[in-house]
Formats: C-alpha cells, sequence, structure tokens
C-alpha cells in the first residue's frame, strides 16, 4: 500500500474496507474518550459570543448610523447560531454534555425549518445515506440535478437561476424540504392533501420566525420599523446565502462522488466510512472561517464523525488524511473559491442533458463516479 | 435599608414581569428569556431553580459543607426533604440527592448541604475538593415526603447515622427554633468522634434546650460518646425507654436502616417510623456478555426479559415504536432517557455508569436490568 496507488470505491477490497473502518472508529473512540471540560467551554463559549452578536445587532438596526453594523452582526448570530451552534447540537454532539439546553432532542433553532423535521431529513437520511441518489434528499433538493446518473428532465435547464433561488431562500427551502415537494408537483405521488397536513408544524414555526423578524421587532422600533425589517431581512439572506453555499462546497464540488442505491446493501462500516470519505470535500480557510462554517469546512471529517464535537475536526483531519493517504483515496479539499466554482460549474453542466458516452471518459472524476455503478452492475 | 427595599422589591417584580410576559417569550424564540438572561446573571432563571455557592466548609476532613444562595424561584422546603443538586464536572453535568440541614425559619435565606465522601464517590469527592465559591449549581425544588409533619408531634425521636445526619438535624434546628415544648432525643451513630458532622453543634443545642437529649454512638471504641457499637435494642431499651411513643424519623446506612426497621416493625409500631432511604451505589457488573436482568419500560409500563440485544431491537421487540433512523448510531433520532442501570456500546465495548443519562438505543446493550423512560 503506497501513497501513490489510487483506490476507488469497487477496487478496494474487503479486508481494506476494514481496516479503513478500524483506523477511523479508532480516532473516533479516542476523541469521544477525550470529551470534557475544553468541550464544554469552547461551546458556551460560541453561545455566549452569539448571544451577544445578537442582542447587539437587535439594538444597532434601530438606531440609523449604526444599522450597517447592526445588519452585520445580526447576519453573524444567525450564522452561529444555526451552524456552529445548532446544526452541530442537533446532531448530538454536546448530548454527553447532560445539559438540557444543548442536547439534541430539546434544542431548537434559529431557522424556519424545525429542529424534528431538520433531524429526519439531515441526520438521518442525508447522514445515513449520503450522496446516494433517490436516498439523500441533499442532493438537489428535488429542485436541482447534481448527478450525471438524475434523469434530465426539461425542467432542469433552469438549474441554475434554481440555484440562486435556493441560496436566497434556503431557510425556507429547507424548512420544506421533509415535505418533499416534487412528490406533488412533478411526479404527483403524493396528494396535496397529504402535503397540507405535512406543512402544519412546519407553518408554526415559519410563522413564529417570520414574526418575530418581520412583525414584532420592526413594531419595536416604532417609526423606524421599515429599517429594522430591511435589516432582518438582510441578516436573513446573509445567512442563507452563506449556508447554502457551505453545504454546496461540501457534497458537490465536481471531484466529489454520487452512489447508486445498490451500494447500501448489506454495507459494512468499513464502506460506509469510505462513501462518507468519497461523498464529501472539505474547504480551507483560517479560524474564523471554520468557526463561520460551523467547522463544515472539515466536511469530511463531520460526515466520518457527526456527532463528535465539531471544533475538534481541525485537530483530527490530518489524522484522516493520513488514513487516506495510507489507503490509497482520494482526500478532496481546495479553497472555498475553488470549490465554490466547481460546484457551479456541476450545475450549469448538468442543467443539460448528459452526452451518451461510447467509452468511459479518461478524466478520474467520471472514472470514479462510475465505479460504483459499475459494481452494482 | 427599609426605604429602598420595598421600592427594590418593586422594580424586580417589574422585571419579572417583563421578562415573563408574552412578548418577550415572542423576542426571544425560539431560545426562550432564560437563554439570555444566564449569560450575564448566571444564577437568574424564571422557571429553574438555580443557586450560587457563598461558602465552602469542613466540618471533618471528609466532608463538605455547602450554603448556596438559591434564586427567587427556590419554594423553600420542609424539615426532612431532600434537592437534586446539579454540578458541572469536566464538562458533564452530575447530579446528586442532598437533604438541607438548615432550620425552615433559617433568616439568611441560604441552603446548607453537607456531603460525605467515600471512595466511589465522584460527585462528593469534587464538592470536597473542587468546587468553589461564587459557583453557579442546579438545584430541584425540596422534593420527598419524609418531612416534620406540620402538625409537630409531641415525642420525636430522630435517629440517623453518618451523612443521614443531614435530614433531621433539620428537624432538630426547626423544632428548637420554634421552641418545641416536648421531648426531642437526637440518637446519632458514627464511626469515630473525629468522623462526625454537626458534632460541635449538636453539643450546643444539647446544652442550651433541656427538652434535647443527645446520644452519640461511636463504632469505634473509647470516643467519648453515650453509647458504643452499632445500633441495638439494648441501646434503644437503656437510654430511649419511651420509644414506642415517639414519632421516629430514620436515615442512615442500609444496614442500620434495617435494623431500626426490623425492631419497629417487631414491635408492631411502624406507622410511627418515617424513614429516608440513601440511594446506595449499584453493585458494578463484571459479567457483561451473558444477558440477564429485566428492561423496563417505565412509560409504556412493560417489562421484558433481557434477550442481550440492542435497547432498540428489544424495545421493538416488546411492542414499542420508539423513533429510530440509522441503527447504527450515528443520527441520534432514538436517543432515550436511562434512568438506571448499566449499557454496553456496541461500538466500543465501553460499559456505562449506572447514572441517568441519555444513551442511544440502537447501540446500547443492557448490562444487568435497565430502566428506561420510554
Amino acid at each position: 500500500m503506497t501513497a501513490t496507488q489510487k483506490n476507488t470505491f469497487s477496487s478496494l477490497t474487503p479486508a481494506q474496507f476494514a481496516a479503513i473502518g478500524a483506523d477511523l472508529d479508532a480516532i473516533r473512540n479516542r476523541v469521544r474518550a477525550d470529551l470534557g471540560q475544553r468541550d464544554a467551554d469552547y461551546i458556551h463559549n460560541i453561545i455566549k459570543r452569539q448571544r451577544q452578536f445578537e442582542v447587539a445587532g437587535r439594538v444597532m438596526m434601530m438606531i440609523p448610523p449604526t444599522w450597517p453594523l447592526g445588519v452585520a452582526s445580526l447576519g453573524v448570530s444567525k450564522i452561529l447560531d444555526n451552524m456552529e451552534i445548532g446544526h452541530n447540537v442537533m446532531h448530538g454532539q454536546y448530548d454527553w454534555m447532560g445539559e438540557p439546553a444543548l442536547h439534541s432532542k430539546n434544542f431548537e433553532w434559529d431557522s424556519a425549518d424545525t429542529s424534528k423535521n431538520w433531524k429526519i431529513t439531515h441526520n438521518y437520511e442525508h447522514h445515513t445515506y449520503t450522496n446516494v441518489l433517490g436516498r439523500d434528499h441533499d442532493i438537489g433538493y428535488g429542485l436541482l440535478r447534481m448527478s450525471e446518473d438524475q434523469k434530465w428532465e426539461p425542467r432542469f435547464l433552469a438549474n441554475l437561476p434554481l440555484t440562486v433561488l435556493l441560496h436566497t431562500f434556503f431557510q425556507h427551502f429547507v424548512a420544506v424540504q421533509n415535505l418533499k415537494l416534487e412528490e406533488v408537483t412533478v411526479y404527483k405521488t403524493k396528494t396535496t392533501a397529504q402535503l397540507k397536513e405535512e406543512f402544519k408544524p412546519v407553518w408554526k414555526k415559519m410563522r413564529k420566525q417570520l414574526a418575530k423578524d418581520y412583525v414584532y421587532f420592526p413594531a419595536l422600533a416604532g417609526p423606524l420599523a421599515p429599517l429594522v425589517f430591511v435589516g432582518n431581512m438582510a441578516a436573513n439572506l446573509t445567512r442563507n446565502v452563506w449556508a447554502c453555499a457551505v453545504i454546496f462546497n461540501g457534497h458537490f464540488p465536481e471531484d466529489v462522488e454520487q452512489f447508486p442505491e445498490s451500494v447500501i446493501e448489506n454495507e459494512t462500516r468499513g464502506q460506509w466510512y469510505v462513501r462518507q470519505l468519497l461523498g464529501s470535500a472539505n474547504f480551507e480557510g483560517g479560524r474564523l472561517m471554520h468557526i463561520m462554517s460551523g467547522n463544515l469546512s472539515f466536511q469530511i471529517e463531520h460526515h466520518l464523525f457527526p456527532d463528535i464535537p465539531a471544533h475538534r475536526y481541525a485537530e483530527i483531519a490530518p489524522e484522516v488524511r493520513a488514513i487516506c493517504e495510507k489507503h490509497g483515496l482520494p482526500y478532496n479539499t481546495g479553497s472555498f473559491l475553488r470549490q465554490t466554482l466547481s460546484t457551479w460549474k456541476r450545475i450549469a453542466k448538468l442543467s443539460l442533458p448528459t452526452p451518451k458516452r461510447p467509452k468511459p471518459s479518461p478524466r478520474k472524476a467520471d472514472e470514479e463516479a462510475m465505479a460504483p455503478l459499475a459494481m452494482a452492475a | 435599608m427599609s426605604a429602598t427595599a420595598p421600592r427594590t422589591h418593586f422594580f424586580a417584580n417589574g422585571l419579572r414581569r417583563a421578562l415573563t410576559s408574552r412578548l418577550a417569550a415572542v423576542l426571544s424564540y425560539p431560545h426562550g428569556v432564560d437563554r439570555y438572561l444566564e449569560q450575564f446573571a448566571p444564577t437568574q432563571s424564571l422557571t429553574e431553580v438555580r443557586a450560587e455557592v457563598v461558602a465552602i466548609r469542613h466540618q471533618t476532613a471528609d466532608s463538605v459543607t455547602l450554603s448556596l444562595r438559591p434564586n427567587g424561584n427556590w419554594a423553600g422546603f420542609r424539615a426532612g426533604q431532600y434537592v437534586r443538586l446539579t454540578v458541572e464536572i469536566d464538562g458533564r453535568r452530575r447530579t446528586r440527592c442532598y437533604s438541607p440541614a438548615q432550620s425552615v425559619h433559617a433568616t439568611d435565606g441560604l441552603i446548607e448541604l453537607t456531603a460525605k465522601t467515600h471512595a466511589s464517590g465522584f460527585v462528593s469527592k469534587f464538592l470536597q475538593q473542587r468546587l468553589t465559591v461564587g459557583t453557579t449549581v442546579g438545584l430541584s425544588q425540596a422534593e420527598g415526603s419524609f418531612a416534620l409533619p406540620d402538625v409537630r408531634p409531641a415525642r420525636v425521636l430522630l435517629i440517623s447515622g453518618g451523612s443521614g445526619i443531614t435530614p433531621v438535624m433539620a428537624m432538630l434546628r426547626t423544632l428548637t427554633d420554634e421552641s418545641h415544648a416536648g421531648a426531642i432525643t437526637f440518637l446519632h451513630y458514627s464511626n469515630a468522634a473525629k468522623d462526625q458532622i454537626y458534632a460541635a453543634e449538636l453539643a450546643a443545642i444539647a446544652a442550651k434546650f433541656p427538652n434535647v437529649k443527645l446520644l452519640r454512638g461511636y463504632a469505634e471504641a473509647n470516643q467519648g460518646g453515650e453509647l458504643e457499637g452499632l445500633f441495638s435494642r439494648a441501646h434503644l431499651e437503656a437510654q430511649v425507654p419511651d420509644f414506642a411513643q415517639a414519632e421516629a424519623f430514620l436515615c442512615g446506612p442500609p444496614g442500620m436502616m434495617k435494623a431500626v426497621q426490623t425492631l419497629w416493625a417487631d414491635e408492631g409500631i411502624s406507622g410511627q417510623l418515617h424513614v429516608e432511604h440513601f440511594s446506595a451505589a449499584p453493585a458494578v457488573v463484571t459479567d457483561s456478555a451473558s444477558a440477564e436482568g429485566d428492561v423496563r419500560f417505565t412509560r409504556s409500563e412493560r417489562l421484558a426479559s433481557n434477550s442481550g440485544a440492542t435497547l432498540l431491537d428489544q424495545a421493538e421487540a416488546a411492542g414499542l415504536k420508539p423513533e429510530s433512523g440509522c441503527r447504527m448510531g450515528i443520527c441520534h433520532a432514538c436517543t432515550c432517557r436511562k434512568t438506571s442501570g448499566r449499557v454496553r456500546d456496541t461500538r466500543t465495548g465501553e460499559i456505562s455508569d449506572a447514572d441517568e443519562a441519555d444513551i442511544q438505543l440502537c447501540v446500547s446493550v443492557p448490562v444487568g436490568t435497565v430502566t428506561l423512560d420510554l
């Protein structure tokens, strides 16, 4: 086994899968056993900062000269709330602390999506069936074509503008993600009556979020209500675009693999780990970048260890990378810009039907994307 | 002082009304007012009882006595009741029960808890060695039916052993504060004089109140107590001949409790004996492979004998439908409260402690009897 050898999902032997699984389990067990005061202090500190940004933002927005600062501050607060706090707490990363307010069962975030629905589509479906077509709804959110193996339909001509729309209204798209709207609008496999019923709890949460940002806080500002209204809209938009971009960079740069449904039959723990590795991508940046992305800049480590406190990913990333090298597996990382451009290129390309290829393309990415399908055949 | 006190009270009430208003709830959604309040006033909360540690003293080498200033949500207690104290140790919250020892008439508003440390006492050791003044701790409201009746009995016999002295200490202090007219006998057992908590205060009370009779029994010889050895019928008959006329309140280690309860039962006066049980540390299970014990599902009132499968499988086999998802320990959908018992993590082989904790059903196998809030 040398660093120069390149393995793919289908070239690995059962023994290699088991060895990779054992290496990764060893990291997991070591970190789980080491969790303690440092991790509790970290999340408590992030929460303190988030509350400070939030309160400061709400206040500054009501004072015209500090309005831009207020918008920025509230934007930062919402990003911290959703990413480094909400997303990670709801993964159960801090359940071990025994603090009811930081328990995945109890935590609710400052987003239109209910924590209950989020935990189904994200923690369960997306993290268990990562990048498995037909099982991982994050592949295009039922809206976009994100894989060549997704059958092309004329509606995907709008892939690019729809991606912009998804970024803009991300929190609301996520909020209705569990309703699987395309089943009603496109595929007619769900009735509108069913949809209405499923929408009730979502609307209950959405309504409260909308009322807070667009009725009550503006009303508190009296004559400056429009200022606060627009400010809150800007803060929500900032969070939406940033969160969506971070998530897209984690799974959709061009070299990231997608898998056919057949891979999950009798999948071993080692195979599950490798699928997470090949189905995720990191992006590089400073400490602030990592915090603001909820450490999803370490998407690979997050997918391997979704319930380990995210601030630990930076520490274990070199080890994960070394394991990849040892077993000849790719470790997809690059600058934020590179990964974003790569993602958008993929989205643009997939808006058109994929030309039939007479022979496998010599490109590495295509080879890897085909590999699991070949195995299934 | 007299002018400012009502004003402060007025503002505090006003602030409280504002913070509990519907508007405050809407503006602080979804986290709630408490999650903001605690950032600058850690002991404050709209609903939870929390307290600040204001003093720590050590009456003996193996004990610690804490003075806690509770926030406004503390509703007081009846002498003899206990509270659940929650402290954060190495990032994890741990909860243990302790009985406040102060009089219900204490005017300083403080709660006094005394813990004795022992070899396996993880939390009590922390309280004794690492807790610092100024720390915020969590409390429950007072709980338990072991308490002085509102109509005070004329003849009172308080029996305790070791750190079981705390609830009956609260009773004694409360009764003497009320200038209780009836006879009170305070019968306490400990290993040696140097280990006895509240020794000096007990002597002072006995000296001050002629109706209080103090009987100290020590397991070790020559400790200067009124009694020697463990609790016995002989002690009682010699020193408290009228015990059958008294309302007795008992708290101590299991062996002593059993001896006292047996004697009262033999006399046919169990109705006059009120008891508080120490929660004894459950025995450590060494054999984790065999499937022993039961799985108790308390909310659905089901009982199944442990099959050795994961708790998720066992719950489903028992006809329950707990929430679940990945079935491999990553999504936390099946997280459930374990109220007692030990479980083994199928991924690591690690065996949990017997504390109340949240566990993932899909990767947990019971080791002996386990109780789930399911």
